[in-house]
């Protein structure tokens, strides 16, 4: 039996269990709303609305949880992204997963407490937790609240930019999150991952 | 035969009123009110201009000051903006109202219709009045309340004017347009002229509505009340509530009916532009489901696809090497 290390405290399991289960009723509602038509539908219209509002709420309110979370507790570290080498770093991960893990190479950063996130994993998470998610959340917002954007920027509907920024950030995430489940197989067990954000421990 | 002279004359009269003072399309093209119709028409608004007009009383030999009733006040401000504004008052009124105190039967005064001078003539024909007329008398506003509802219902002669071809932005139409739907359903007093039945509230009877404000700020009322006629440039078969639009996909969708409703005059012959399906929309407003954006819906298409290529190679080639 491997050495268990307690990466993953309950509020952040918890928090991303909740982000996991909203993501994926908005990616369905909003593709639901997005491509909506008479005949080919994925969701009602109505309900895809309702839906991807109660779910945009939740994950609002849920992301505080990250964010105090990291901002209060030693986690937050996890996610200084400029370290030292951080390029080379990148390039040194880039090269294990495209050449090295064929090579049965050792990983080149493993999982310490210190240490939970490869160098693209924190970059990737950084880019989705504290950029996409941010504007996601804002534009998502001012889509409740509509009155509170401009008509026009330039020449062109206010809210037709908003929408743009929204669903691009959105799409963003969808595709993160495809490659974020495809790399949590990778390890000495594909379920490995899976089990250490139930648990917490990661073996 | 004393009622086929009396026809006559009238005919005689009303043809003769609608030559000598209403204009002819290139006087209309002018635009402006001349000086002596703005002469002619001061007498007229020094007293139905405001609330309190003063008259002189011989028989009390004083001046008397008096309150005009609501109905007979003509904004004179919103008349020199209207369509009508090169209009003199005694060019639809009796020459008779020159005199005051005006004579009684002119209580009686026959009005006019808006296709007695519009209908059935070339000059007015590419507006289609007369199918205007045909759709307005299929219309529940028509059906339900017979000739007591006529167009100054919501087109008053003497405020209404054109604001889709005259306003470059949309919202200014849409909020006017809802305000002609709103005069009558957000006041109690109006509505109940044509009905006994109680004013339903606005507010409630769309809160089912997401972002409902948002709805009634960027599209008309028409939109959703109104049967589509490509014919005409405004839809006018005002349908019964039951038959008003209540699917969402009937706007938020590529084949969205607002293209053949509030975009129907911009709308060319092709249905996008920039790479935005029913693009026409995109400069002033945006509908979920109906502006998507042909470039953007491949570009995203080829990342998602190729995403998934290289996953499963990916993955194949662990399969491969890895159980090596």
């Amino acid at each position: 039996m491997g050495t268990r290390i307690y990466l993953y405290p309950g509020w952040l399991r918890f928090w991303h269990a909740i982000n996991a289960l909203m993501c994926l009723v908005l990616i369905v509602s909003g593709l639901s709303m997005q491509y909506t038509d008479f005949e080919r539908y994925i969701l009602d219209f109505q309900l895809a609305v309702q839906l991807h509002n109660i779910a945009g709420v939740i994950l609002s309110f849920n992301y505080f949880i990250f964010l105090f979370g990291n901002l209060f507790t030693p986690n937050g570290r996890q996610y200084f992204l400029f370290r030292r080498g951080v390029l080379k770093n990148l390039f040194t991960q880039l090269h294990y997963y495209t050449l090295g893990i064929f090579r049965k190479e050792a990983t080149p950063f493993p999982i310490t407490t210190e240490n939970k996130f490869n160098p693209i994993q924190r970059t990737a998470y950084v880019l989705v937790g504290y950029v996409a998610t941010i504007i996601v959340i804002v534009t998502g917002w001012a889509y409740l609240f509509p009155e509170i954007v401009p008509n026009t920027i330039g020449n062109v509907s206010g809210l037709l930019i908003n929408d743009l920024i929204h669903i691009s950030m959105g799409y963003f995430i969808s595709i993160f999150l495809i490659i974020h489940i495809y790399f949590i197989t990778i390890g000495n067990s594909k379920m490995k991952n899976f089990k250490s954000m139930v648990t917490g421990w990661h073996e | 035969m004393k009622t086929l002279i009396n026809l006559s004359l009238l005919s005689l009269v009303v043809a003769l009123l609608c030559s000598a003072n209403i204009p002819t399309n290139d006087e209309m093209a002018v635009g402006q009110p001349s000086e002596e119709v703005i002469e002619a028409n001061n007498l007229c608004f020094s007293c139905h201009g405001q609330k309190l007009f003063t008259y002189y009383n011989p028989e009390l030999d004083r001046e008397i000051k008096d309150n005009m009733c609501d109905e007979k006040i003509v904004n004179e401000e919103k008349f020199y903006l209207s369509n009508h504004r090169t209009f003199q008052c005694i060019g639809c009124h009796s020459a008779d109202y020159e005199s005051f105190p005006h004579p009684g039967e002119l209580r009686f005064e026959q009005q006019y219709a808006c296709n007695d001078c519009h209908g059935y003539d070339d000059d007015w024909a590419h507006f289609k009045f007369d199918e205007i007329e045909e759709e307005f008398m299929k219309s529940v506003h028509s059906t339900n309340h017979d000739e007591a509802f006529t167009c100054w219902m919501c087109h008053d002669p003497h405020e209404y004017h054109i604001t889709y071809r005259n306003e470059e932005n949309l919202l200014n139409t849409i909020a006017y347009d809802n305000g002609i739907c709103l005069t009558c359903h957000a006041d109690v007093n109006r509505y109940q002229l044509l009905t006994d039945k109680e004013k339903p509230n606005v507010d409630l009877q769309h809160s089912w509505l997401p972002n409902q404000q948002l709805h009634f700020t960027k599209v008309r009322c028409i939109e959703c009340h109104a049967e589509l006629n490509d014919n005409v440039l405004v839809a006018h078969n005002i349908r019964p509530k039951e038959e008003a639009v209540k699917k969402c996909v009937e706007c938020h969708s590529s084949d969205s009916r607002l293209m053949a409703s509030l975009y129907s005059h911009t709308v060319k012959t092709e249905r996008w532009s920039g790479g935005f399906i029913n693009g026409e929309m995109v400069t002033q407003g945006f509908v979920i489901g109906a502006n998507r954006n042909k470039y953007l819906n491949q570009g995203s298409l080829y990342i998602f696809l190729g995403t998934l290529a290289i996953i499963l190679i990916h993955s194949i080639l662990r399969a491969i090497y890895i159980k090596k």
